[in-house]
């Protein structure tokens, strides 16, 4: 590969940032300074394939500058590229894509601002406009995507960049609070607990949730004194094939939404040949109203660890990597910190607990792109390269991250391993229905008294859980599943939150997502922020999805007040534009965008 | 004389394509199966001399058992699998890509695009005289060639021939994502402050003429451009040992342009800077 690169040289600031993460560059091969050529450099050419190897630190390298500068420039782009063997051309398109970084300047701090489906019902797009009049500059405003704050919505995250890059949570936000945020963000008042998002936390009925709130999750001790670990110990005492074998028979299928059976994607990624074997952890948690892996994350992280331990001793993984949405800083510090305390004391590394078994996990940051939690985009970003999906086949079990045999699960999945090792696959299918064994997670927002996470059996019903949370007066409809998922009305309550029950109800469970809207929203204006939703979250690799999402939102903007006969035409219009993009998209994020509109159509007439 | 060469027998499977038993080798696609039967499936991203990037969603095809439809450009033939290609919902799903693809961009230098329409009954202006297009002026910054990208379907043919499976020149990336994905070289500069070496290979693979020569630009800005009027001789490249077939595109007695034969085992229709370019001093009459 003949590389070419420009004149644009990096500043000090940026090569340290970079070096930070790499190390210094060994010879002007890999971009140390030619007037300092070594008699070395002249014999031998550094960087090639070697370097080469390293293109999975691209995505690493970005956030370094990123976090450092608050942008990428040209210099700062080249010299990561000429460090690692990457062409120029490439690693542009790789930054343009993600939406956290940005190629031109910009200030420092960023306020990335919610207006989302649960910020936008409380309010975001009053929050943007006060935040806006109110701040300088100095700060620069983004409307994004959300932000996995539902519970406590509307959300502000405030990024400064620096060494270190600082970060500050302002949630519920109220303009004050989340322009301090940004202007001050070490001063900021810290976020509550975790726990606090989990109204049932304490209680002795929980089994996925049970140490949320009872435990430090920086505690490694409190971790066992909890009965951490005692699932991997038992692990070890099975063998690998027994481990799959209870979790076949325990039933559980995957919780991220596509609920493929988990037990059949370890036996299959076991099963290869071809080595070495990857497990990934899916935490691009970036469904719309989707919280709940945060919450684990940030409440029991070292459950996590263990779970992602047990997967790689299954399907003989000797490396793990969590891919972690670039949104979520304190989930990033405390996984760290677990990871790192858990390496320390034998429970990562060479010889896990002692017993000749070596796993590690690195962590690797999502920056800003919903497409990187689809599993084959998620390789993609990992790998250094644009987070767009593969086709299928081949599937990951057999070429997965790296061209490898590849299990990837979601957090909750692999949480759920955790019960499923302690307290026996046959207890644990006896929890839940026939068809959907286990515990449950629901990410329950909008218009309820008590939002948050909440843990039931596979079984009740919607009417059940909204009870729970509180819902409130005058409820016009429930999105169940996410923005990919599908409207329900207020009375369909009584559909069963299980896998078959919401498919007979021709509706789905998703990644557990209820969404209550009240009558004071504007059904039209929520329609339309999911039909943006998918436009800015297309990856734009194929013509379904790149334009069909547009032509989707083009038409929504044409109705947003209009019904009747007046809508048809564009309703039809929407029709087959999404019947295309169900039929004829790369992957599930064109399949299913049209979805709940779709529903909101059908089930709620939304433009009656 | 063009050589094909013989690779090691392959295992035919049998699968059926609209009802009618086929049997295609090991390792084929869908669409060669389809292709075999006498089957005309339109395809624009699919490219001779590169792997499928099944990004155009035009050949869509029903396999009996599969949740969506099937890119037959890039799924491999299976004993057994039964296709059928001209179903509603495959004519459904093709006619609402051409009208997509339509609607956002030009097609009028896209071969076949028109006729397709015709046949799949697309109508592109169904989604208003507002439907958002790309809208790009087109790029001229080198006397060699001219990057249209108001005719481009962002069909990855031409970052692919740059890339890792021709040129290894790295020179063009997708940059950007959604709608606002485009073509571009590193830092979205000119060409000429790029990484490119002007072989014009993405030239070659382009199927839309978003990236043409800069010969044919000019003509058809003046109207003079005219295939009918134009011969094509195909000869070996003068410039060095190796012996590239070029194949000259020639109107009114001039070089209009130069294109070498897929089909050729050496060059695949992979040409460099002096092969594809350098035909001036052939037709300098002074």
């Amino acid at each position: 590969m003949d590389l070419h690169f420009g004149d644009s040289k990096p500043t000090d600031e940026e090569r340290a940032a970079v070096d930070a993460l790499l190390g210094p560059p060994e010879s002007s091969w890999e971009g140390a300074d030619r007037d300092e050529m070594r008699a070395a450099d002249l014999r031998w050419a550094r960087g090639g394939r070697e370097a080469r190897d390293r293109r999975d630190l691209l995505l690493p390298g970005l956030h370094a500058i990123n976090d450092r500068i608050g942008w990428i420039s040209e210099g700062a782009l080249d010299y990561l590229c000429r460090r690692l063997t990457v062409p120029p051309a490439e690693a542009y398109g790789v930054a343009t894509f993600y939406a956290m970084f940005s190629v031109r300047p910009r200030p420092a701090t960023v306020l990335h601002v919610c207006t989302d489906l649960a910020c936008a019902a409380a309010g975001a797009s009053e929050l943007c406009a006060a935040v806006e009049q109110r701040t300088g500059p100095g700060i620069r405003v983004e409307r994004s995507p959300c932000l996995g704050l539902c519970e406590r919505a509307p959300a502000a995250l405030a990024i400064r960049a620096g060494d270190p890059v600082r970060t500050a949570v302002s949630a519920p936000a109220t303009a004050e609070a989340a322009v301090l945020a940004a202007s001050a963000p070490d001063s900021a008042p810290e976020e509550p607990p975790a726990a606090l998002a989990v109204p049932q936390a304490g209680s002795p009925e929980l089994t996925l949730l049970r140490r949320v709130g009872v435990v430090d999750p920086e505690s490694l001790d409190d971790y066992r004194a909890h009965g951490g670990y005692a699932a991997l110990r038992r692990a070890f005492v099975l063998g690998p094939a027994a481990v799959i074998r209870e979790v076949t028979d325990s039933g559980l299928v995957g919780r991220g939404g596509a609920a493929f059976p988990t037990g059949r994607k370890w036996q299959a990624t076991a099963a290869q040949p071809d080595r070495p074997h990857y497990l990934v952890c899916n935490a691009d948690e970036s469904e719309p109203g989707t919280f709940k892996d945060r919450v684990i994350m940030e409440g029991d992280p070292y459950a996590l660890i263990e779970a992602m331990t047990v997967a790689g001793y299954a399907t003989g993984a000797h490396r793990g990597y969590l891919y972690l949405r670039g949104e979520y800083p304190r989930a990033l510090r405390l996984l760290e910190n677990a990871i790192g305390q858990a390496r320390a004391r034998g429970l990562l590394g060479d010889d896990v607990l002692g017993q000749g078994y070596a796993f590690d996990i690195e962590i690797r940051r999502g920056a800003g792109a919903y497409i990187c939690g689809e599993e084959t985009a998620l390789f993609n970003s990992i790998e250094g390269y644009r987070g767009e999906p593969r086709s299928k086949p081949p599937f990951p079990v057999e070429k997965g991250l790296f061209g490898r045999p590849t299990a990837e699960n979601n957090v909750e999945t692999l949480v759920n391993v955790l019960p499923i090792l302690t307290m026996g696959a046959q207890a644990y299918a006896a929890i839940g229905t026939g068809g959907s064994t286990g515990p449950k997670l629901f990410c329950v927002s909008g218009s309820v008294e008590r939002p948050g996470i909440y843990e039931l059996p596979f079984g009740a019903t919607l009417g059940e859980l909204l009870e729970l949370a509180g819902v409130r007066d005058g409820l016009r409809a429930v999105l169940l599943g996410g923005a990919a998922g599908g409207f329900v009305r207020p009375d369909e309550l009584g559909i069963p939150l299980t896998f078959e029950g919401t498919r007979e109800a021709g509706t789905t469970l998703g990644s557990g997502v209820v969404m209550a809207f009240d009558d004071t929203v504007a059904l039209p204006r929520l329609l339309l922020r999911i039909a943006e939703f998918f436009r800015d979250e297309s990856c734009g690799q194929c013509v379904p999805c790149r334009v069909g999402t547009v032509r989707q939102e083009e038409a929504l903007h044409r109705i947003v007040e209009r019904t009747g006969a007046a809508a048809a035409d564009d309703i039809a219009l929407l029709r087959e534009v999404g019947r295309a993009m169900r039929d004829a998209s790369i992957c599930g994020l064109g399949q299913t965008a049209w979805n709940a509109v779709e529903s909101a159509i059908d089930r709620l007439g939304a433009y009656e | 004389m063009t050589m094909t060469p013989l690779g090691i027998p392959r295992r035919l499977l049998e699968c059926t394509v609209d009802g009618e038993p086929v049997r295609a080798p090991e390792g084929a696609t869908v669409l060669d199966a389809c292709r075999s039967a006498g089957k005309d499936i339109p395809t624009l991203c699919q490219g001779d001399t590169l792997r499928p990037k099944n990004a155009c969603r035009v050949c869509m095809v029903e396999v009996e058992g599969a949740r969506t439809l099937v890119p037959a450009c890039s799924r491999e033939v299976e004993p057994g699998m039964e296709v059928r290609t001209d179903t509603e919902r495959a004519r459904h799903s093709r006619r609402l890509v051409l009208e997509l693809l339509a609607s956002s961009v030009d097609l009028s230098t896209t071969p076949r695009a028109a006729e397709w329409i015709e046949d799949y009954g697309a109508e592109p202006d169904r989604f208003g005289p507002d439907a958002a297009r790309l809208g790009e002026e087109p790029r001229i910054d080198n006397e060699l060639y001219v990057r249209d990208y108001d005719k481009c379907i962002l069909c990855y043919k031409c970052v692919d021939a740059c890339g890792d499976q021709w040129q290894n020149s790295f020179a063009i990336s997708v940059v950007g994502r959604g709608f606002d994905a485009r073509i571009a070289v590193e830092h979205d500069g000119p060409l000429t402050d790029s990484a490119c070496v002007y072989c014009g290979n993405c030239i070659e693979v382009c199927p839309t003429g978003a990236l043409s020569f800069k010969s044919e630009f000019d003509m058809r800005a003046a109207g003079t451009w005219d295939e009918s009027q134009q011969t094509e001789t195909t000869t070996v490249c003068a410039y060095c040992g190796v012996g590239c077939n070029l194949t000259l595109h020639v109107q009114d007695n001039e070089i209009v342009k130069v294109t070498s034969p897929h089909d050729n085992p050496v060059t695949h229709g992979n040409l460099c800077i002096k092969g594809r370019f350098g035909y001036q001093h052939v037709q300098n009459r002074d």
